[in-house]
């Protein structure tokens, strides 16, 4: 039978929006706080959703220790306690939570070869969260 | 108009995880610390999703007191302070993951709603842990 097993994590990261695109009034305008030069933070909680047939051997989806490890290397060690816009994925493109999110699910749509990635959230605080969801 | 609905209730209780068709290696390697033969427990947090039109004369799509009575008996009853591998009879022969035990759940679930439908069961292991079940094959 199918079931969706998802895992939650927490990072701490800085980003300041502002796009070459726009000119200085115009990244004001559209970024307002989160223009500010010097950046600010977030802790941001990650939900993971994986999906699949539970195996009988094991009664299990996947290995959650698989998942935590691609997660712990590949999302956490690249993002956590780092600021964002000195990070390579986000040289061209602004650190929205829009893209981070994206940009989350498609280094995990990567790794996660034999489980299913079905769904990445990402809340950048209590109020706003994001969610990718996979084909 | 479909409206959804959600209740939840809380369980504690006590499980391992162990396949007798592995090695004793295999069963440390594949469940680690949850292969403990003592056990271990956690609080379960279920919520149950139910689906319905919402009825002309009550304007419930289910009446949540018996919705509480039918999870009250078919698992709290049956799972708080339980250790799931001895004494639900579901574990005699599965693995009680919390993927099998949302399953468990929703076959104990299902059918016994005269008006709703039972639409998603969701298990919290932990407060990061947690599978949702929609009853697919």
């Amino acid at each position: 039978m199918k079931a969706h097993l998802t895992r939650r994590y927490w990072f701490a990261a800085s980003h300041r929006l502002h796009s070459e695109k726009l000119t200085e009034e115009e990244n004001r305008a559209v970024y307002g706080k989160c223009n500010n030069p010097f950046g600010h933070g977030h802790n941001y909680a990650l939900e993971v959703t994986v999906s699949g047939q539970v195996a009988e051997a094991t009664g299990m989806i996947c290995n959650l220790t698989d998942i935590d490890r691609v997660v712990e290397d590949e999302v956490l060690e690249r993002f956590d306690h780092q600021n964002l816009n000195c990070i390579p994925e986000f040289r061209e493109i602004v650190p929205t939570t829009e893209n981070l999110c994206i940009t989350i699910f498609n280094i995990l749509k990567r790794r996660l070869d034999s489980t299913h990635l079905e769904k990445v959230r990402l809340e950048e605080t209590s109020q706003n969260s994001f969610e990718v969801i996979g084909e | 108009m479909t409206v959804f609905l959600t209740r939840k209730c809380e369980f504690s209780a006590s499980h391992h995880y162990h396949n007798p068709a592995f090695t004793a290696e295999e069963n440390r390697r594949v469940f680690g610390k949850c292969n403990n033969p003592n056990g271990h427990g956690h609080n379960y947090t279920l919520e149950v999703t139910v689906k319905g039109e919402v009825d002309a004369t009550t304007g419930f799509v289910v009446d949540l007191k018996e919705l509480k009575e039918i999870m009250n008996r078919e698992v709290v009853d049956a799972m708080d302070h339980r250790y799931l591998n001895h004494e639900v009879p579901e574990f005699q022969s599965q693995i009680p993951t919390t993927e099998n035990i949302a399953i468990a759940i929703w076959k104990r679930l299902e059918g016994k709603l005269h008006v709703a439908k039972l639409h998603r069961v969701r298990l919290y292991e932990m407060h990061n842990l947690w599978v949702d079940f929609y009853g697919e094959a």
